[in-house]
């Protein structure tokens, strides 16, 4: 907001009341939108008790059934997306640590891996999985398909992450650590993923936002998360529209809560490094690591 | 490997439709995503407020539920086409929130003294912005713009998952289940396929990325 408002000036009396006239104009087209988007499902007969009442209305005989079954696929997504997480993180360091350090063809190896799987939709990589394990004779649950596929792609995101993450940090630190005789082992766990991380949180939460919209890709292996669960309830009441809204505004509430936390990380992460460091008046060096991972689906 | 070039017809096929719904959900979302990103800027607050909420609702919901939503819904209200232009439309809708975020990230990026001499000569915003700093801005806009471009193209695959009909991704299942093929050739194939696109995308961009870059 403080470089938007330098586009125009601190509006005066006149500008003022052109703001006015402007807001009630487009307040007043809003308000016309919205009535005829209501008079068109109304028309359609979509506000009918029926169609809401075992979503939203405790009292239904339907509502405690519904409920059941969005809270078991709603932890199946978030279980789904917890262990891809995790997954992803272990491997997406191992790969950007074992980058720095390892010799040249290995390095070239893993650029490539990484070129390949970013290159890769992330529904043709749970695809892959799902498809072509099987046939491997590996027999898993189908949520295993799905971590397997969103880890392939979200791991070498995070390799990225981890690797931007450690070349931010000053080269003094590495040389400093090296100097004292540490190995580099050691350097690398003792000094730069600690602070690596630190710098790195905000980017890492961003990403968890895109891991668990890409949750939703398990309805097409046909394992049980809220958007497939949303489809076999909108089959049984025939209220597509009211069903996905509901399963929209659960993904939206939980996906902004974490990119408020992603948010509140960041400027708690830089508030800390004010307090500490900039006692002879010298910025902090981190760049910020603004969630920009978070293109991906 | 013979899979691959007996179909090549179908996988060109799939790889043009694939092309083709890019295009104009590119078109799309440019656009919109634009509109959206002037509203966030506008010193007006009720379009501000559409502005943002527009991108809180767009950028924290799955593709999969927009899709869904424009697939599924639009028919209840009336509102009837081919699959391939909801496909279309969701991926515009979702696509346009990261460009708005994007072009608004270049345009914070602009030093504040840039716009400062803009209204000190008396440019109003309109002149301000689409002369003095838009054209700055965009500059800044495309490495982030290129990523959220090549993210939509792999997003597109999500469309095609249940049936834009004949892109790329469902060439897959034409083949496996029509046709009964090996799945991990043809797999290999659609891969190659979405290579063929992203990766020379990404070098693209980061080449122009050096040509605009400018001095900061």
């Amino acid at each position: 907001m403080s470089t938007t408002s330098v586009l125009y000036d601190v509006p005066g009396p006149r500008a003022k009341r052109r703001v006015l006239i402007f807001s009630v104009l487009t307040g007043l087209a809003l308000l016309a939108g919205l009535a005829l988007v209501a008079m068109r499902l109304d028309d359609q007969n979509q506000f009918a008790a029926e169609k809401w009442a075992p979503l939203f209305d405790p009292t239904d005989a339907q509502f405690p059934l519904v409920w059941q079954r969005i809270g078991t696929a709603l932890g199946a997504t978030l279980t789904a997306a917890a262990l891809a997480m995790v997954f992803s993180l272990v491997i997406g360091t191992l790969l950007a640590v074992t980058r720095v350090t390892a010799a040249r063809w290995y390095r070239w190896a893993v650029v490539g891996l990484v070129e390949l799987l970013r290159g890769i939709p992330v529904v043709v990589a749970i695809f892959f999985a799902a498809r072509v394990l099987p046939t491997l004779g590996a027999d898993m649950d189908p949520m295993w398909y799905l971590v397997i596929g969103l880890t392939l792609y979200n791991s070498v995101v995070i390799a990225e992450i981890v690797r931007a993450g450690i070349n931010s940090l000053p080269r003094g630190q590495q040389e400093a650590a090296a100097s004292l005789g540490l190995t580099r082992g050691q350097v690398l766990r003792m000094v730069l993923l600690p602070q690596a991380f630190r710098a790195m949180l905000p980017a890492l939460i961003s990403q968890l936002v895109v891991v668990l919209k890409d949750t939703s890709l398990g309805f097409i292996i046909s394992y049980e998360e809220l958007v497939r669960v949303a489809g076999q309830i909108k089959e049984v009441l025939g209220n597509p529209i009211q069903t996905y809204l509901l399963i929209a505004i659960i993904f939206i509430v939980l996906n902004y809560a974490l990119s408020r936390l992603a948010v509140y990380t960041e400027r708690r992460l830089s508030q800390g490094k004010k307090t500490a460091r900039t006692k002879d008046g010298r910025a902090a060096t981190l760049p910020a690591t603004t969630g920009t991972g978070a293109v991906g689906s | 490997m013979n899979v691959i070039l007996d179909n090549f017809a179908q996988y060109r096929d799939g790889f043009l439709t694939t092309l083709e719904f890019c295009a104009y959900a590119f078109v799309g979302a440019l656009v919109l995503g634009t509109v959206i990103a002037a509203f966030r800027v506008s010193p007006v607050p009720p379009l501000r407020w559409v502005g943002t909420s527009y991108v809180n609702v767009f950028r924290n919901c799955p593709l999969t539920v927009v899709l869904f939503f424009c697939a599924f819904g639009l028919p209840e209200i009336g509102v009837n086409g081919l699959y391939f232009w909801f496909g279309v439309a969701a991926l515009v809708l979702y696509t346009a929130a990261f460009v708005c975020e994007a072009i608004r990230a270049g345009i914070n990026s602009v030093p504040a003294g840039q716009a400062e001499a803009a209204r000190a000569v008396g440019l109003t915003f309109t002149q301000s912005l689409s002369s003095i700093i838009l054209p700055q801005a965009l500059r800044t806009v495309v490495p982030p713009l290129g990523s959220v471009i090549i993210a939509m193209v792999k997003n597109s695959a999500i469309a095609g998952a249940f049936g834009v009909g004949g892109d790329l991704f469902a060439v897959s299942d034409t083949l496996t289940s029509s046709r009964g093929e090996a799945i991990l050739p043809v797999l290999i194939g659609v891969t190659i396929g979405y290579l063929i696109l992203t990766i020379p995308g990404g070098m693209l961009l980061n080449l122009l990325e050096r040509k605009v870059a400018i001095a900061r």
